[in-house]
Parts: structure tokens; C-alpha cells; sequence
């Protein structure tokens, strides 16, 4: 056989054992995408639909009807969940990047050998894998009217009266936050940072660049798909809360989420539906927004 | 970053010492409600301890007015253990996937993601609708199951990417030279490299399923999981029962990691060994 036929041969029989590799990623993929779509996809359908439905005190009813968004667009009360969320998340989303980056800074420029990091990495991961509430009610023996914060500054002498605005406050609510969440920030950080060539750092300093000129030059764009990363994440976990602003605003405070869990436990779902889906565009586009200032995909595919 | 000379630049004992902070933002409170929860019978929520008791703890099992503590615990711990075993051989199997390119492969991957960072409410929402509309009672081994995986699914699916990112592909090649089959060089070679990160998805699985509460609320029907159970008590339970529930939750949480890091631990060691 010549080459140009044992060429030919290999084209003719290329096509095929792709297509074998195909039908076996399709495989593998199958269950992930059918459970997926059966309990994610069709239930947000399902929203979708029912958020043009109409609806009595205990049913929901067919039809066809705009009222829910009317409804929903025309209320005050919208406006002002919108922007007690939006504030909530960009509170949450400056102070986690400013701990999550720098935690990832000294965990992968700062700590020698591989498993100290990894040590201190688990360390940080450890109270993820335990119960978010639990977590949660953890601030309440802290920030309560008798609480240690107040018993020290009263000890201390700083103040005369309890603070009163430690618990069941918006301060309390972005403590909680700040807590559960942070986390989201520093693994993602990490992951980009680790991939940084250390000797780009020892160019920058032999080329003149002081400790903070490589941190904002060199360190801060290279991360930036971890910086993206996490900054969907906390966004998008502080918009969908109900939990945790309920708590520890002691009802004070609302999130558009907490009060569409009313609407639900009072049996209203159309409009609540119909909440959610503004909800869902309004998070994505924050998310596209995102997407446009880092290609997270081309990076992850690094 | 460190000088030739291998001392410390001040930078590093500033960042220790802002790194130890953030260590005890996230455990002292922890800690704190753990010591509170042997609080004695007649203390409060907060310091000073009246003495130390286990009065609290039995108040979670004698006391019916705290809710069904010992029932929901059994269903948290069935449901998690189903949904590691389930996300394990769901989402390693579709990361073995990625590793090809194939057609829908960008819709899957997105499937995933959408499903990760939607709020949790609102695909507890969706799945109780359906329910519903499809006139099928909810309950927390049916619609509560499919709400969790929605969230572990996807983890679980990051995970393994992360650990084929770092899997050498020439071993897979040298199993295929040697004349293995495709199944063989599967089970001899792939799934005993990768066992360290299945460990991790099954951590993940279980953990998140134990501990989560945002996707359940809705979809989990008349009985609730631990979580639920634990939210109903922080709107009507002022004791330190609240503190007693909580450091035994996370015992369980504290006892499953620990198995899992022993055991990924004991197959690193034993393979850095047999390398030498």
C-alpha cells in the first residue's frame, strides 16, 4: 500500500471511530442531562407557564393572562426588594472579594511547601461542608443584646449601653453572609492564582516593579477568571436568598426572594412564579455582564 | 513571594496574621454555640454558662415540642447517602464525557451551570408546580431527591473536572498498547487513578445533601429533613436546644469528612510508596 492510499484509508476510516467517541460521550453525558432536564429544565418551564396563570385563594387556574407581571411591575413594594437585594449583594460581593483574594494571595505566594497549603486550604474548606443554619444561628450568642460583642465592650468600658443594632439587623444579615459565602470567593481565586508561573512574579521584581505593582499588574489580571467566577457565584447565592436574610434581620429586612416565599406559603404562586422568572432574568444578566468582561470558558478550557 | 535569601518579607507575617483572623471569623462562632450547648438547665442562650449539663441534649430526644428531631435525622441521613451514591455515578460518568469533544456538549455544560446558580428557591418552586400540575404528591425521596441533585449534580461535575485536569491520559494510552478493553481499562485504570476525586464528589454529595435546605423547602412534601426541622426550630425554639442540634449535626458532618480525607490520605500514601 502506498502512502497516499494508507492516507486515504485512515480518512475513510476516521469518520467512523469519531463517531464511536461521540455516541460514548453522549452516553456518559445522558444521565447527567436527563435528570437535569427532568427536575431543572421542565420545572423552570413549568414557572415559566404558570407565571401567566391566574389563580383563587386555594387553586391555581389556566389562562393566559399578563396580570401577575402587571401586578409585580405596578407595586411599590418591588422596587424597594430589588434594591435592598442589590445592595445586600454588592455590600457582600466587595467584602468577599477583598478577603477571598487576599486568603488565595497568601495561601498560594505565601505558604511554602505543598502540604501546609493543602492544609490550610481544607482548613477554609472544612465549614462549607457543614450545616449553612447552623453557621447561621452560630452569629446569635455573638451579636445578641447579651452578647459577647456587648459583654466585651461593656467590659472594656468602650460602651455604657448594649448595642442594639449587632442582631437581627442588616449588619447581622451581611456578618451571616460574609460567613457563608466567602468561601466561594477564595476557591476559585485560588484556582487561577495556582496557575500563575511564579517566575512572571521574579521578572516583574527584577524589572523594577514594587510588591504592589506586581499584585495590580500581574496577579490581579491573571486571576481574573477566578475573580469571575467567584463574583457569580456570591451574586447569585446573596440575590436567591430568603434564609439567611429572614434570621438575622429578624424579619426586619426583605430580599425579593423572601418575599416571594411568602407569596408561596400563602399558597399564590402565579405571582410568585411570575417574580421569579424577573428575578432569573435580572441574576443573568448580571451574569452575562460578567461573562462579557471575562471568557470564563476559554479559560477553564486552559 | 520570598527573597533569595529564604527570609520572610513583612508581607507574610501580615497576611498570616489577616489569614488567622479569618480562621477564627469562620470557627469561633462555631465553637462558641458547641461550649453553648452544655450550657446547665437553667442558662440561657448566650455566656455566662450556669453550669455544664447534657440537659439540652436530652431535651432534643424527651421534648416533643421541639418537632421530630430523631425522624427527619434518619430521612437526611437516607436521602444524603443516596444522593453521593447517585452523584457519584452520574457526574463521573459525564466528566468522562467532557474529555472528548462531542455535539451538545456546550448545552450540557451549561445545563449544569444554570442548574448550580439558579436560586434554590425558585427550582424548589418549579419542581412543587410540576408536581402538582402533574397531580404527584411531593415527598422528600421523590421531588426532595430531584431538587438535591439539581445542586449536587453540577458540583459534582466541577469536581471532576478539576481532577481530570491533573489525570495523565498516557497511562489510559499504555493500558490500550498493552491490549486492554475498553471496559478493563476502565475499571484497571481510569476509575483506581480517579478514586481520590470520586471520594471527593461522594464528600460533596453527601455533605451538601445533609446540609442543604433552599431547593428542599418546597419539593420535600409533608416530612422534613434536618435542615427544615432546624429552620422551624430557630422561628420558635429560644433554648439552647438550637445549639444542642447544631453541634450534633455537625459531628455527622465532621465524622463523614474525616472518613473521607483518612481514605483519600491512606491512597495517596500508599500509592507515593509503591512509586518509590
Amino acid at each position: 500500500m502506498t502512502s497516499i492510499e494508507h492516507a486515504a484509508s485512515l480518512l475513510e476510516e476516521a469518520p467512523p471511530a469519531e463517531n464511536t467517541g461521540e455516541r460514548a460521550s453522549w452516553l456518559q453525558v445522558a444521565p447527567m442531562v436527563a435528570v437535569l432536564a427532568l427536575f431543572f429544565g421542565l420545572p423552570m418551564l413549568v414557572v415559566l407557564v404558570v407565571s401567566f396563570f391566574d389563580f383563587s385563594r386555594t387553586d391555581i387556574i389556566p389562562a393566559f393572562i399578563f396580570d401577575n407581571y402587571v401586578d409585580l411591575f405596578t407595586r411599590e413594594v418591588t422596587l424597594r426588594l430589588y434594591a435592598s437585594s442589590i445592595k445586600f449583594a454588592l455590600i457582600v460581593w466587595a467584602i468577599t472579594l477583598l478577603l477571598g483574594f487576599n486568603i488565595a494571595y497568601f495561601l498560594v505566594f505565601h505558604v511554602r511547601g505543598l502540604l501546609f497549603q493543602i492544609g490550610l486550604f481544607l482548613l477554609c474548606t472544612v465549614p462549607f461542608l457543614t450545616s449553612n443554619i447552623i453557621r447561621m444561628i452560630s452569629w446569635i450568642p455573638f451579636l445578641g443584646r447579651n452578647g459577647i460583642f456587648n459583654q466585651a465592650l461593656q467590659g472594656a468600658g468602650v460602651t455604657s449601653q448594649p448595642l442594639e443594632f449587632l442582631l437581627f439587623s442588616d449588619f447581622a444579615v451581611v456578618v451571616a453572609y460574609v460567613h457563608l459565602f466567602t468561601l466561594f470567593m477564595v476557591v476559585p481565586i485560588f484556582n487561577s492564582m495556582a496557575r500563575i508561573d511564579k517566575s512572571l512574579l521574579e521578572a516583574a521584581r527584577d524589572a523594577g516593579a514594587g510588591r504592589f505593582r506586581t499584585v495590580f499588574e500581574i496577579v490581579l489580571p491573571l486571576s481574573r477568571t477566578g475573580i469571575a467566577l467567584g463574583s457569580i457565584f456570591v451574586i447569585t447565592l446573596v440575590m436567591g436568598d430568603s434564609f439567611v436574610v429572614r434570621t438575622m434581620s429578624g424579619g426586619q429586612s426583605a430580599s425579593v426572594v423572601s418575599a416571594l416565599q411568602n407569596e408561596v406559603a400563602a399558597l399564590q404562586y402565579p405571582p410568585a412564579a411570575a417574580s421569579a422568572v424577573i428575578m432569573v432574568i435580572i441574576v443573568t444578566l448580571m451574569v452575562a455582564g460578567i461573562l462579557r468582561l471575562v471568557d470564563v470558558r476559554k479559560e477553564l478550557a486552559r | 513571594m520570598h527573597s533569595a535569601d529564604g527570609s520572610r518579607p513583612w508581607t507574610f507575617y501580615f497576611f498570616a496574621a489577616f489569614f488567622g483572623l479569618f480562621v477564627a471569623f469562620l470557627y469561633g462562632p462555631m465553637v462558641v454555640i458547641y461550649v453553648l450547648s452544655f450550657q446547665g438547665p437553667t442558662g440561657g442562650m448566650t455566656f455566662p454558662l450556669n453550669g455544664v449539663s447534657l440537659h439540652w441534649f436530652d431535651a432534643l430526644i424527651s421534648q416533643s415540642r421541639v418537632g421530630d428531631i430523631a425522624g427527619s435525622f434518619q430521612r437526611s441521613i437516607v436521602l444524603a447517602a443516596v444522593v453521593a451514591v447517585v452523584t457519584v455515578l452520574v457526574s463521573v460518568l459525564a466528566g468522562l464525557a467532557f474529555r472528548r469533544p462531542f455535539r451538545g456538549s456546550a448545552f450540557a455544560f451549561y445545563l449544569a451551570i444554570a442548574s448550580l446558580i439558579m436560586p434554590g428557591l425558585f427550582v424548589g418552586l418549579g419542581i412543587a408546580l410540576t408536581f402538582r400540575l402533574l397531580g404527584l404528591p411531593t415527598g422528600w425521596y421523590s421531588s426532595g431527591l430531584g431538587a438535591q441533585l439539581t445542586w449536587t449534580l453540577p458540583f459534582g461535575l466541577l469536581i471532576m473536572f478539576a481532577v481530570l485536569g491533573r489525570f495523565n491520559r498516557s497511562y489510559e494510552e499504555a493500558a490500550t498498547d498493552l491490549g486492554a478493553t475498553n471496559w478493563q481499562k476502565l475499571k484497571e485504570v481510569t476509575i483506581p487513578m480517579l478514586l481520590p476525586g470520586i471520594i471527593g464528589v461522594a464528600l460533596f454529595g453527601f455533605t451538601l445533601s445533609y446540609d442543604e435546605i433552599a431547593r428542599t423547602a418546597l419539593a420535600a412534601g409533608a416530612k422534613n429533613t434536618l435542615p427544615l426541622e432546624i429552620w422551624a426550630m430557630t422561628t420558635n425554639v429560644t433554648s439552647p436546644t438550637l445549639y444542642a442540634v447544631g453541634a450534633v449535626t455537625t459531628i455527622v458532618s465532621f465524622f463523614v469528612i474525616v472518613v473521607a480525607l483518612t481514605s483519600i490520605g491512606a491512597i495517596q500514601r500508599r500509592r507515593s510508596r509503591s512509586n518509590t
